[in-house]
């Protein structure tokens, strides 16, 4: 069809059946599209403007409708327990984020270094991330167990006052949750640096290396700051695996000893789920939501400004 | 360089500092691969010794009995708050819950993918950015939706409803995965394509598809790890019988008995991990290839 036959038929003012036909089919990708827009419209904002009313609502076993405000929110943040749960996820997050990108961006420059068997290293790396979170906290479990783990092994071995109790102690045991979070994820991590290693321009590496600087004037001087974006990504990423962190915590800690390794996704699962407070819950997992902003409407205003210098060098 | 004349003595201490980095390099990366591998091993070996030897030398130590009892035990006999069933029937609901949602999920997150890049109409980046939106969705706000939505359709308590549950939440991930891949596909290809009269679909078959092995394996790996391994949607939406082995691991694990059977757990905890393990060792290679590839920018 070309465009003039095409504008005529739609001035004509007789709809002819395969008018409609014709239309339907350069519509097509639009209809194709639609039932995924419907069903993510539905799941993102439906369920969250769902989930906020809830959290106003006087929900308690059973969701109900009538609406008291913010009295879900006060109650929640007079609960100790969530005190501690939100304090916990900075506190998680913070080290989470930083040992991951860290362990990560090491890994990823030893393997850069020319070493042989890197696809050996690098699957060693990256396999925990196919683990579950459930699996991963059930064998760090039994790893951190006084009686039977770590400190046992190396008791055995004749340092008798060796002590390694950090998931029975109420002060240490979020560490065991961030130092397993960084065994698992790390890997990952070392992938998307590696990628962005591998993206950066030889020139640019050799021209420092004839100006006469060293590997590590080399790295920190010329590479890093190449690859500041893929940085932001893995923060992004990896402060989003923060905020969700459940299974984690379920199966290494089940949020003890006492209520000290509780995390909002947790409090959000016991009010809603175990102990009938539909409105207190829905209010912890509006604040879970809020903590996300925080880091994302910044992230996405950084891509925004990225994009458009990006148009405007072009 | 060995045209340019040196002095032995520097070229000896340049040799020594390179052999010095070098084992200093290979140190590091040996430490850290025990570490990443001696989780696994414990529990592969835990899985063959019996509750003695665990109990007298501790979950950290080779295996000085050998028993198959804790794979078998955990697979059809071990008993779950009274159900002695093990986990098989656990195990079997991941795989009819996965397989099809990961297909599912892949082929709209390609279809949607090709029509974001290449069939771009008015407001089709809006309706990327809405997609998007559910990457960052955290589970939690759509918890006591989906319990009720599930539960007044009657799809609570079956894989139909987790299946439904997991394909939604993952056409945000697959589309952009596959939108950021198709988008470096030359547009004058999908021209030359129309002008010689390919329409939508044969342009898809047989250009973009042909294409996309290396994105639709990210996708596959994505989707197939991440479902399989899902634990909060699987305990809430379901229960016994019914739930996915991530909820009987849990389970498993958390029984409270005088005795631990270590073996057993063990057992269970790998069978949970095997298939996606399985999947990463296959693929895992063209995992990282494909991402690197532009699936993450």
């Amino acid at each position: 069809m070309t465009d003039s036959s095409k504008i005529a038929a739609r001035n004509s003012p007789v709809i002819h059946a395969t008018d409609v036909w014709e239309r339907m089919r350069e519509l097509l990708p639009f209809w194709l599209v639609l039932p995924s827009l419907i069903a993510s419209f539905l799941y993102t904002f439906g369920f969250s403007g769902w989930t906020f009313y809830l959290s106003l609502s006087d929900s308690a076993q059973l969701p109900s409708y009538d609406f008291v405000g913010l009295k879900a929110y006060y109650k929640l943040w007079a609960s100790k327990r969530w005190n501690i749960a939100y304090s916990n996820l900075f506190f998680f997050s913070g080290f989470y984020v930083l040992g991951t990108m860290a362990v990560g961006l090491l890994l990823a420059i030893l393997i850069d270094q020319k070493v042989k068997a890197e696809s050996f290293f690098r699957t060693i790396f990256l396999y925990p991330l196919a683990v579950s979170f459930v699996v991963t906290g059930a064998i760090w479990s039994w790893l951190y167990n006084p009686t039977a783990g770590i400190e046992f092994l190396v008791r055995g071995l004749g340092w008798e006052s060796f002590s390694f109790a950090l998931t029975s102690s109420r002060q240490y045991a979020i560490w065991a949750i961030i130092l397993t979070g960084i065994w698992q994820a790390s890997g990952f991590a070392m992938a998307l640096f590696l990628a962005g290693l591998r993206s950066v321009d030889q020139d640019l590496v050799k021209a420092a290396q004839i100006d006469g600087a060293g590997p590590l004037r080399t790295y920190v001087k010329v590479i890093l700051p190449t690859i500041a974006p893929i940085f932001i990504a893995v923060a992004v990423i990896m402060v989003q695996f923060a905020i969700k962190t459940f299974d984690l915590v379920v199966s290494l800690t089940r949020g003890g000893p006492g209520i000290s390794t509780t995390f909002p996704a947790n409090y959000v699962y016991d009010l809603t789920f175990q102990r009938g407070q539909i409105a207190e819950g829905s209010a912890a997992a509006i604040m879970m939501l809020a903590a996300l902003t925080v880091v994302l409407v910044p992230y996405a205003l950084y891509l925004t400004w990225r994009k458009h210098r990006e148009r405007q060098s072009v | 360089m060995s045209d340019i004349p040196t002095h032995d003595a520097e070229e000896a201490a340049a040799s020594r500092r390179h052999l010095f980095s070098r084992i200093v390099i290979y140190g590091i990366l040996i430490v850290f691969s025990l570490i990443y591998i001696v989780p696994l091993t414990v529990v592969v070996m835990n899985t063959f010794r019996d509750n003695i030897d665990v109990a007298r030398n501790g979950l950290l130590a080779f295996p000085r009995s050998f028993t198959l009892e804790g794979w078998s035990a955990a697979w059809s006999t071990y008993c779950l708050n009274g159900r002695c069933e093990g986990m098989s029937a656990n195990f079997w609901n991941s795989v009819y819950m996965t397989i099809p949602a990961t297909i599912i999920s892949t082929l709209l997150g390609a279809l949607n993918g090709y029509i974001l890049s290449k069939w771009k109409f008015w407001g089709s980046e809006m309706i990327f950015t809405i997609l998007l939106f559910g990457v960052f969705m955290p589970g939690q706000i759509a918890l006591m939706p989906w319990a009720y939505i599930l539960g007044t359709s009657g799809l609570n308590q079956t894989l139909w409803g987790l299946i439904m549950v997991h394909v939604i939440q993952g056409i945000s991930f697959t589309t952009l995965f596959c939108r950021n891949f198709y988008v470096n596909i030359p547009d004058d290809l999908i021209k030359a394509a129309r002008i010689d009269g390919a329409g939508f679909w044969r342009i898809f078959w047989k250009i973009i598809l042909p294409l996309s092995p290396p994105i639709l394996i990210v996708t596959v790996i994505w989707q197939f790890t991440g479902i399989w391994n899902e634990f909060l949607y699987g305990v809430v939406l379901t229960t016994g019988k019914t739930q996915p082995v991530t909820a009987a691991v849990v389970a498993f694990a958390a029984q409270e008995q005088n005795v631990k059977e270590y073996n057993i757990i063990s057992g269970g905890v790998l069978i949970a991990a095997l298939p996606p393990l399985l999947v990463y060792f296959f693929g895992g290679k063209y995992f990282v290839r494909g991402l690197t590839q532009g699936a993450i920018k």
